[in-house]
């Protein structure tokens, strides 16, 4: 096992971080929050894999061969739909706020301040 | 049906209450809505009554589906009772049942196509708050979380009319969602250093590995999430904006628990998983909260003083007791945890009802400004009277719970610091005076109103009234509510059996052996002596003494530039001079962009990692 993976996963995360202080426009932020979110499931996927393994499943193959961690496979799955929800809830809160404000610039956004 | 069967049925009910109110809310007349809803929450409410007295003799443990450990290697999912635990899920569904009762007639007009959808997300925020409190699996705490988090973010932006409460929800989900995404990298880390994902089994775990740089980037991770959820500075900037514009019921569940939730969270995750003999070091752990909670109380507290929306106010001064209650957590000593428990307690019962008595102002006036409103409340005499009787709770005056909290904390902290009491008493002092300063300027019309503050702020005006019927009297049960939840911020501090029942639960939190053998099925361990946790009369006097203060504080900026000798009237200018030089940079920094918090968030995790890696 390569240190490869775990430092992708942290680059990936870093980029979404610097995607989102520097974003001017709300969707823009909402998507690099994904693209922070997609390290947690490289991560995740990197930690189960076993050199050799094949998917966890046994239907046709037999139950002492070599198979990667089905654990994290279901923990990033779990990870998949957390994600969908909160991108789902705050794209539709961003739509709205474009309907009601006309912006989507976070810069010009200045009610809540102080 | 076993004692452990009640476990699951604390997050099952308010979900399956959730689900028949989202289908059926659109069919069902008014009054069987709110039916269902106080029927759900009024379950879960005794649910855990049962689920409290039968845990009164060891820890609960419910290994959901039968799939137990096998020689020491689980792949189930726990849910464990202890008494802590189902105090704080105690706690959520007492406030869930009072906001639900708070609610009944503070819709008036749901949205017509979508009727049943308020109520349903606030059993969805409970059954949250519920598995979040008495999970044992750190992967499940996460999902909770999110759970807990997700609704909150929908309530905060339930009036989508109005763009205020859109960006306040915006801020608070793209902070708390990249924060728990922080926490699941901080899982998997664990998870690939021990393979399992129990609170209980990771910390066996880890006693057989040297502490290093891959477990501190591991705790630092996971407790990102936390942190941001407890609003601990610099994590906090979501929380203001979030509670000023949500609906007022959300705002009472968002300050009188969930926060709190956070702290808990931190000490639970410490306790079982990272205090073993390889872990992080407890002097590390403790130096390291002492500092953050005292600088997270220091900056609520002057935030607070500045504040002319109530309820940005209210938010900061939830910020300032949540650093007070991590300083508490952060000591390691049952008694600091003791008081902590009493200090949470009184303090949701204050807290949700000073926001509830806020609720009122905004339901009659369209304003939640301290100067806009400035002696309009003159013909609400009651709610004039619960708003100060709240202040001076959260001033700590005896014998209010808060105070009592406040009490045995501080003689906790001071076997500790000498000088921390110090900053518990300052600390309730500027947040109780400035909930006083706005009783006498809204209730009784004193002083003046400033309207031209400097720096930037918030106005609390051109909010969306909550209720559109024009209706000439207050609502009855959004003034009985708030009394209600005084009176138990009250009964707290009066009833000795509370007081107890918690120092309890604390001795057994910091039980970590037991905790671990509950979860593997084992003997239940000793149990830890039970501290002191009544009222003393050093405590009694540092309550009067803050509430004092508190007091003074509020009548010197009411009065303090009109009293008739000079030497008064310069100490109110020269305290008005020097607060404009070291306060308006510290507003500057609240700045609304979502980009600024985002930085905050990434710059406080490096500074505890450093600062963790360092001590380690």
């Amino acid at each position: 096992m390569t240190i490869l993976p775990y430092l992708a996963a942290g680059w990936i995360f870093l980029a979404g971080l610097y995607g989102m202080v520097t974003s001017r426009n709300i969707i823009r932020t909402i998507g690099c929050l994904s693209v922070a979110q997609s390290a947690t499931y490289v991560l995740l996927l990197a930690i189960g894999y076993r050199r050799g393994g094949t998917a966890p499943v046994f239907s046709d193959a037999s139950p002492r061969s070599r198979v990667v961690d089905p654990v994290v496979q279901a923990l990033t799955l779990t990870d998949v739909v957390v994600g969908a929800t909160v991108t789902a809830l705050l794209l539709a809160l961003a739509i709205q706020l474009r309907k009601r404000h006309g912006t989507l610039d976070p810069d010009a956004l200045t009610g809540l301040k102080g | 049906m076993t004692t452990a069967d009640l476990l699951p049925l604390a997050v099952a009910v308010p979900l399956l209450g959730a689900v028949l109110l989202a289908a059926a809310g659109n069919r069902l007349p008014r009054l069987a809505r709110d039916v269902i809803v106080t029927v759900a929450a009024a379950a879960v409410l005794a649910d855990l009554v049962a689920l409290w007295h039968g845990s009164a003799h060891g820890r609960v443990v419910n290994w959901l589906g039968g799939y137990r450990p096998r020689h020491g290697v689980s792949v189930g999912i726990v849910l464990v009772g202890d008494r802590t635990g189902v105090a704080v899920a105690l706690l959520a569904a007492l406030l869930v049942l009072a906001v639900v009762c708070y609610s009944w007639r503070y819709f008036a007009e749901p949205p017509a196509r979508h009727a049943g959808t308020f109520p349903a997300l606030i059993l969805l925020f409970e059954a949250g708050m519920c598995g979040f409190a008495l999970t044992g699996d750190l992967f499940d705490a996460f999902v909770f979380f999110e759970l807990m988090g997700t609704v909150a973010y929908a309530l905060t932006g339930y009036h989508i009319e109005d763009p205020r409460p859109l960006q306040g929800a915006l801020t608070f989900g793209v902070v708390n969602s990249l924060a728990a995404y922080a926490t699941l990298l901080g899982i998997g880390l664990l998870y690939a250093r021990t393979g399992e994902l129990g609170f209980a089994s990771i910390g066996a775990a880890l006693e057989g590995h040297r502490a290093d740089a891959l477990l501190v980037t591991a705790f630092v991770l996971v407790l990102t999430g936390l942190l941001v959820k407890a609003a601990v500075v610099p994590f906090h900037f979501w929380l203001p904006d979030a509670h000023s514009v949500a609906p007022t019921p959300v705002c009472m569940l968002l300050s009188g628990v969930m926060v709190e939730l956070g702290v808990y969270g931190v000490a639970r995750v410490y306790t079982v998983v990272f205090a073993g003999p390889h872990g992080i070091p407890h002097g590390a752990f403790r130096d390291t909260f002492v500092g953050f909670g005292v600088l997270t109380a220091l900056t609520g507290a002057v935030m607070c003083w500045q504040q002319r929306h109530l309820k940005r106010m209210l938010a900061f001064s939830t910020i300032a007791h949540v650093g007070l209650f991590l300083t508490g957590v952060a000591l390691l000593t049952p008694q600091g945890l003791a008081g902590t428990a009493l200090y949470v307690a009184g303090h949701a019962g204050a807290k949700a009802a000073l926001f509830g008595v806020t609720g009122v102002l905004l339901d009659r006036y369209g304003s939640v400004d301290e100067d806009t409103l400035h002696g309009r409340a003159r013909e609400l005499p009651l709610a004039g009277v619960l708003f100060t009787l709240g202040g001076l709770a959260l001033a700590g005056l005896p014998p209010f719970g808060l105070g009592l909290g406040k009490a045995v904390a501080e003689h906790a902290a001071a076997a500790d610091l000498r000088w921390l009491p110090a900053v518990f008493v300052a600390v309730s002092a500027a947040t109780g005076g400035a909930v006083l300063r706005a009783a006498l300027h809204v209730f009784a019309g004193a002083g003046t109103a400033d309207h031209h503050r400097p720096g930037p702020q918030a106005t609390g005006d051109a909010e969306e009234p909550e209720i559109r019927e024009a209706s000439r009297r207050v609502p009855a049960p959004m003034l009985v509510v708030p009394a209600v939840l005084l009176a138990g911020s009250l009964a707290v501090g009066v009833l000795p059996a509370v007081a107890h029942a918690l120092a309890g639960a604390a001795a057994s939190f910091t039980d970590r052996a037991g905790y671990l053998s509950a979860a593997a099925d084992g003997p239940a361990g000793r149990t830890n002596p039970v501290p002191q946790a009544g009222w003393t009369t050093e405590g009694v006097l540092l309550g009067c003494l803050s509430a004092l203060l508190a007091v003074a504080c509020a009548a010197g900026s009411v009065w303090g530039a009109k009293v008739p000798w000079p030497a008064g009237r310069r100490a109110a200018l020269t305290v008005r001079t020097a607060s404009r030089r070291v306060i308006l940079p510290l507003r500057r920094l609240h700045s609304g962009h979502l980009g600024d918090y985002v930085s905050w968030l990434a710059g406080g995790i490096a500074v505890l990692l450093l600062v963790l890696l360092a001590q380690v």
